[in-house]
C-alpha cells in the first residue's frame, strides 16, 4: 500500500445529515478516521450513534451532507462500500439456527471467498477463538461471550478495510470484554480501521480517539486524553456527564 | 369508574384521530360485499352450448332456433362432428352441446323417433345438472308444440319459490356475506388495536394501573363495538339498496343480532391480544390458518347439511354460522326471536365465555 | 450466482430446522385439504320433501313414489293439512312440499293433462333451481312411463328421443370439482404466505439488515429466499395430489406434468406477492394478517368456490386480474377434463405475462436501503 493511500481516511463524514418526519437525528457531523485507527463513537442511547453508523454502512440515505467509507461515496456507491466493510449490529450477529460452520460458510460464499478459503480461513478463525470442539453446534448453544467474539471474527473474515461495531460488548461480563478488545487491537495492528459504538464509557479509554454525540451533534472529538484535559475531567464518564448537562 | 372514563376516552380518540384507519374500516366493509356479492353466485345463465349438427336441415334448423331464442343459452360454436366437441369443452369455450342424430330430419319426417344427445360439463356437478334440465326442456317444450300431434299425457307442475322468489342466489349469500365480512372487520381492529398497544406499549401499563382486568377489556372493546356496529348498519343498508334482499323480519332485531355477533368477534380478539408475545403469534397463526375453513363451515358458501357428520359438528363451535342463520332466518323469511332464541342464546355464551376467559387471562398476566 | 446458491442453502437450512415453519407449510395444508373437501360441497341429496296428497289414488301415489326412489328426494312427511305443510316449510323441516290435488287420476284419464303444486324453500338460491330441475325431471319421466302404458292411441310416434351425458364427472361428486382448486389454494397459501412471514420475521429480528449491509444484490436475495418456498410450493402440491388422488379418487386425465408445470409458473407470481406484501409490513403480524386479507379476495374471486361463469360480468372481468382464477381454470382443465397444453395456452400465457410484472414490481419495490 503506497504511502498516499494510508494517508488517505479510512472514513470521511462531511455535514452528515439524517431528517426524519419532525426531527434530526444525526445534524452536520463531519469527521475524519484514519486507516488503522480503532475509533470510539460514544453517546446516549438516542443521540444518533446508530443512526450515523446505518448511512455510513449504506443501510439508510442520508438526507444532508456525504460520508466517503474506504474511499467510496456511501449514497452513490453504497453497494462498491459494502465490499470493503464488515458490520457487526446491535441486535444480531450471527444465525443461531445455524451451526457455527454454517454460519461461516453462509457469509463466506456471500463475499465470494472460495472454498479453499472460506476452508483455511475458518480453521484459522476456530482455532485462535478456541472454538474447535464447537465447529458443529448451533450458535445458540455457544455461551454469549464465545458469540460475540465469533460474530466478530465472521465481520473479518472477508478482511474488509473497515469495520462497523455497535455496541459489541452488551450484556457481556468483563473479562471477555478484555478479551474482545484485545481481538479489536489484533485487527488494528493488521490495517483493519474499527469504528465502535458503546456506552461503556471506561471503553473509551481503549480507543485512539473518541467522539461523543449527543442530540445529533458532535460534541467532543479527539484523543481520550485530550477530552480529559479539555473540559478538566478524571474520566471520559466525566467528561460525558458534563456535556450531556451543560448547564450543570 | 373515572378510571374507565378515561380509559375509553383515550381509546376514541385514537380511533377517531386516526383518519385513514377509520375510513378503511368503514369502507372495506362496503367495497367487500360489492365485490364478493357480485362474485359469489351459483345462478347459471348465459350458458355456452355447442351444437353438433351432421345434416342440417329444416327440422333440426328449428330446434336449433328454438336454442338460440332460449335467453339462457348462448350458441358459441356450430360443427358437423362430434369429436369436435372435446377440446371446445376442455378449453371453457363450451359447457354444454346438443348432438344431432345424423338422420335427425329423416326419421322425423318418416314419423319415427328422432334422437337427440344433450351433453352437459358436469366438472362443476350443479351446472351439468341445471344445464341438461334446461335443455331438456327446451327440446320437451319444441316436441310438445310441434310434433306429438294426439293427446299426451302431461302432468303440469306449478313451481312456487318461497321466500326467495327470484331465486337470486344473491339472496342467499348476501346475508352470509355479511357475517363473513363483518369477521374481517373484527379481526381488522384486533389487529389495529394490538398494532397500537405494541407502537405505544401501553397493555403493561394497562396492567400495572389501578384498572382492574374487567375494565380493560370493556375499555378495549366497547369503542370498537360502536365502529362495528357502523359497520353493521353499512352491510345491511348495501344488502337492501344494492342487492335488493328483502327484509321481511325485524330491523331491530337483526342490528341487535349483529352486534352481538360483532361482540362475540371482538372478544376472540381480546383473548388474542390478552396472551404474551409468543403465545400471540401462535395464536395469530391458527386464527389465520383457520379463517377460511371456520368461513367455509359457516354455512355461508356450502349448505351444512351437505356436509357430513364431523365438520357438521364442528360447525356448531364456528360463531358466523349462528349469525349466517339468524340473518337469514329474519332476512328471507320473516321469522322473529320466538324461533331464533336458541341461536342468540349460543352467541351471547360465545361471547360469555370468550370474556371471562380475556378476564382470565389478564389476571394471570397480573399475577404471572 | 454462487451466492443465490450460499444463500438459498442457509434459507433452506432455516425452513428446515423450524419446525412452526413446517408444520404450516406441510401438516396445515394437508389438514386444511381434508377438512375443505369435505365441506366444500353444494350436492343436495335427500332433500326432506313433505306431500299432501289429496288424491290417493293409484297415479298420485305411483308420483310420489317416483320422488321417494330417485335419491335425490326423502319423502319425510305426509298429511292432508297444507297448514301444516306451510308451517314444516317455514321452519325448515322440508325443503319441499308436493300437493297433488284431488282430481289427478280421473284429470289424467279424462283430459290427459292434470296439475300439481311444488313449493320450494328458495332460500337456498340455486339450490332451488337444482330441486326443480330433479322435480321436473321426475314428472317428465312419470308422465312419458304413464304415456307408454296407456298406449293412447292416435298419438302421433314421431317424438324427439332425448338422450343425456355428464361429461367428466359422471358420479356429480363434488370433489372432483372442488379438490382441484383447493389444491390452488393452498399452494398459493404457501407460497405468499409463507413467504410474507418468513421476510416480515427477518425484519422483525434484525436478520434482513444483516444481509443487506453485505454486496449481495437484490436479485440474487431475492432470488434465494424465494427459491425453498418455490420448492416447498411444489413438494406440498405434489403431497395434495397424491391425498387427491388416493384419498378422494379424483381423476388425473391430463398430465400431470403440465400441472406441475403451471404450478410452477404460478409459484413465481404467488411468491412475488409475498415478497411485495413484506415490503409493506413491518411485523410478522402484519404480515399475516395483510396477506390473508389479500388471498381470501382472491380465493373468493377465482371461481374457485363459486363458478366464474355465475359472477356479475364486470367481475368476471375483474377476475381476469387474478392468477389464482387462471391457475384453478388450468387445475381443473388438466386434471378433470384432460386438457393439454394447448387447451389451456391461454390461461398459461396470462401467467407467464402475470410472473413477469409481478416478479418485477416486488423486486422493485424491495431496497435494501431505507430512503
Amino acid at each position: 500500500m503506497s504511502a498516499a493511500q494510508t494517508a488517505a481516511p479510512a472514513i470521511e463524514a462531511h455535514e452528515l445529515t439524517r431528517r426524519f418526519a419532525g426531527f434530526t437525528a444525526v445534524d452536520r457531523v463531519s469527521f475524519e478516521i484514519r486507516s488503522g485507527e480503532v475509533f470510539g463513537f460514544l453517546g446516549a442511547n438516542g443521540a444518533g450513534k446508530t443512526t450515523a453508523i446505518r448511512m455510513l454502512t449504506g443501510l439508510l440515505a442520508p438526507t444532508g451532507g456525504r460520508a466517503t467509507v474506504a474511499g467510496h461515496d456511501v449514497l452513490r456507491e453504497a453497494e462498491r462500500v459494502k465490499r470493503d466493510i464488515g458490520y457487526m449490529s446491535q441486535r444480531f450477529s450471527l444465525y443461531e439456527d445455524l451451526t457455527v460452520r454454517e454460519n461461516i460458510r453462509l457469509y463466506g460464499g456471500i463475499y465470494d471467498l472460495s472454498d479453499r478459503e472460506i476452508a483455511d480461513r475458518t480453521t484459522r478463525m476456530l482455532a485462535r477463538l478456541g472454538l474447535e470442539q464447537a465447529a458443529d453446534q448451533f450458535v445458540r448453544a455457544i455461551p454469549l461471550g464465545w458469540r460475540q467474539k465469533l460474530a466478530f471474527s465472521v465481520a473479518l473474515l472477508h478482511e474488509p478495510r473497515v469495520v462497523f461495531l455497535d455496541e459489541p460488548t452488551s450484556g457481556v461480563d468483563p473479562i471477555t470484554r478484555r478479551q474482545f478488545w484485545e481481538l479489536i487491537y489484533d485487527a488494528a495492528a493488521r490495517g483493519t480501521t474499527i469504528l465502535v459504538t458503546t456506552h461503556y464509557m471506561d471503553e473509551a479509554e481503549y480507543c485512539d480517539r473518541v467522539s461523543i454525540m449527543v442530540a445529533g451533534r458532535i460534541a467532543a472529538i479527539g484523543t481520550p486524553a485530550e477530552l480529559k484535559a479539555q473540559f478538566h475531567a478524571a474520566s471520559i464518564d466525566d467528561v460525558f456527564v458534563r456535556l450531556a448537562r451543560p448547564s450543570a | 369508574m373515572s378510571a374507565l372514563g378515561g380509559l375509553l376516552r383515550k381509546e376514541i380518540f385514537h380511533i377517531l384521530r386516526d383518519r385513514r384507519t377509520l375510513v378503511v374500516i368503514v369502507a372495506l366493509p362496503i367495497l367487500l360485499v360489492v365485490l364478493f356479492g357480485y362474485a359469489i353466485r351459483t345462478d347459471v345463465d348465459n350458458v355456452r352450448l355447442a351444437i353438433v349438427d351432421p345434416l342440417p336441415d329444416p327440422s333440426t334448423l328449428a330446434l336449433r332456433a328454438r336454442f338460440e331464442g332460449a335467453q339462457v343459452f348462448r350458441t358459441t360454436a356450430v360443427v358437423p362432428r362430434a369429436d369436435m366437441l372435446a377440446p371446445l369443452f376442455e378449453r371453457g369455450d363450451a359447457q354444454g352441446a346438443i348432438v344431432f342424430d345424423p338422420q335427425f330430419g329423416e326419421r322425423l319426417g318418416r314419423g319415427e323417433p328422432a334422437g337427440v344427445l344433450i351433453v352437459a360439463d358436469a366438472t362443476e356437478p350443479n351446472t351439468g345438472s341445471i344445464v341438461q334440465a334446461y335443455a331438456a326442456a327446451v327440446v320437451q317444450t319444441y316436441e310438445r308444440e310441434q310434433i306429438a300431434t294426439g293427446r299426451q299425457v302431461r302432468i303440469v307442475p306449478t313451481i312456487r319459490m318461497r321466500f326467495n322468489p327470484t331465486r337470486q342466489s344473491s339472496n342467499l349469500f348476501v346475508p352470509g356475506l355479511m357475517a363473513f365480512v363483518l369477521t374481517i372487520i373484527s379481526s381488522l381492529m384486533t389487529a389495529i388495536s394490538l398494532t397500537r398497544e405494541k407502537e405505544t406499549g401501553t397493555l403493561e401499563a394497562l396492567l400495572v394501573s389501578p384498572l382492574r382486568p374487567w375494565q380493560i377489556i370493556v375499555g378495549k372493546v366497547a369503542p370498537y363495538l360502536a365502529v362495528g356496529f357502523v359497520a353493521v348498519i353499512g352491510v345491511i343498508v348495501e344488502a337492501r339498496l344494492v342487492f335488493k334482499v328483502p327484509l321481511r323480519g325485524s330491523l331491530t332485531l337483526l342490528l341487535f343480532e349483529g352486534l352481538l355477533f360483532i361482540l362475540v368477534s371482538l372478544s376472540l380478539g381480546i383473548l388474542i391480544s390478552a396472551r404474551t408475545s409468543s403465545q400471540r403469534v401462535a395464536m395469530m397463526g391458527a386464527l389465520i390458518g383457520t379463517m377460511l375453513p371456520t368461513m367455509l363451515l359457516s354455512g355461508f358458501i356450502f349448505p351444512i347439511e351437505s356436509m357430513p357428520l364431523p365438520l357438521r359438528a364442528i360447525s356448531v363451535v364456528v360463531p358466523a354460522r349462528w349469525f349466517v342463520l339468524v340473518a337469514r332466518s329474519i332476512m328471507l323469511k320473516g321469522v322473529g326471536i320466538a324461533y331464533l332464541w336458541p341461536a342468540t342464546l349460543v352467541l351471547a355464551a360465545m361471547a360469555a365465555v370468550l370474556l371471562a376467559a380475556s378476564t382470565h387471562a389478564f389476571h394471570e398476566r397480573l399475577e404471572g | 450466482m454462487r451466492r443465490i446458491l450460499f444463500l438459498a442453502r442457509a434459507e433452506a437450512l432455516h425452513v428446515v430446522r423450524d419446525r412452526a415453519t413446517l408444520a404450516q407449510a406441510l401438516v396445515v395444508p394437508v389438514v386444511q385439504l381434508l377438512v375443505l373437501s369435505n365441506a366444500a360441497t353444494f350436492q343436495i341429496r335427500n332433500t326432506p320433501t313433505y306431500v299432501v296428497d289429496f288424491d290417493r289414488s293409484s297415479a298420485s301415489r305411483g308420483l310420489v313414489q317416483r320422488f321417494a326412489a330417485s335419491g335425490h328426494f326423502r319423502v319425510d312427511q305426509e298429511s292432508a293439512s297444507l297448514d301444516l305443510a306451510n308451517d314444516a316449510l317455514l321452519r325448515g323441516d322440508a325443503t319441499m312440499v308436493l300437493t297433488i290435488p284431488a282430481r289427478f287420476e280421473s284429470d289424467l284419464v279424462r283430459t290427459g293433462a292434470a296439475p300439481i303444486q311444488l313449493a320450494v324453500n328458495a332460500e337456498k338460491g340455486s339450490a332451488a333451481g337444482i330441486v326443480q330441475a330433479y322435480a321436473s325431471t321426475i314428472v317428465y319421466a312419470y308422465a312419458a312411463e304413464l304415456q307408454a302404458k296407456r298406449g293412447r292411441a292416435g298419438f302421433s310416434r314421431a317424438a324427439i328421443d332425448v338422450r343425456t351425458r355428464n361429461w367428466y364427472n359422471p358420479s356429480l361428486d363434488y370433489r372432483h370439482y372442488m379438490v382441484p382448486g383447493i389444491l390452488v389454494a393452498l399452494v398459493t397459501m404457501i407460497g405468499t404466505l409463507l413467504t410474507a412471514q418468513n421476510i416480515a420475521r427477518e425484519k422483525e429480528l434484525g436478520t434482513l439488515e444483516q444481509l443487506n449491509v453485505t454486496p449481495i444484490t437484490r436479485g440474487q436475495f431475492i432470488a434465494a429466499k424465494l427459491l425453498p418456498f418455490w420448492v416447498l410450493g411444489l413438494v406440498d402440491l405434489t403431497i395434495g395430489l397424491l391425498v387427491a388422488r388416493f384419498v378422494f379418487g379424483v381423476p388425473m386425465r391430463g398430465s400431470v406434468l403440465l400441472l406441475l408445470g403451471s404450478a410452477a409458473l404460478y409459484l413465481v407470481t404467488a411468491l412475488a406477492i409475498g415478497l411485495w406484501i413484506s415490503t409493506l409490513v413491518e411485523t410478522q403480524q402484519q404480515a399475516m394478517f395483510v396477506t390473508f386479507f389479500i388471498l381470501n379476495v382472491y380465493l373468493l374471486m377465482s371461481g374457485l368456490f363459486t363458478p366464474i361463469d355465475s359472477m356479475a360480468p364486470w367481475v368476471q372481468t375483474v377476475s381476469l386480474l387474478n392468477p389464482v382464477r387462471h391457475f384453478v381454470t388450468i387445475s381443473r382443465a388438466v386434471l378433470i377434463k384432460g386438457a393439454g397444453p394447448s387447451e389451456v395456452a391461454r390461461p398459461l400465457l396470462t401467467l407467464v405475462v402475470f410472473g413477469v410484472v409481478t416478479l418485477t414490481m416486488a423486486i422493485r419495490q424491495y431496497s435494501k436501503r431505507t430512503v
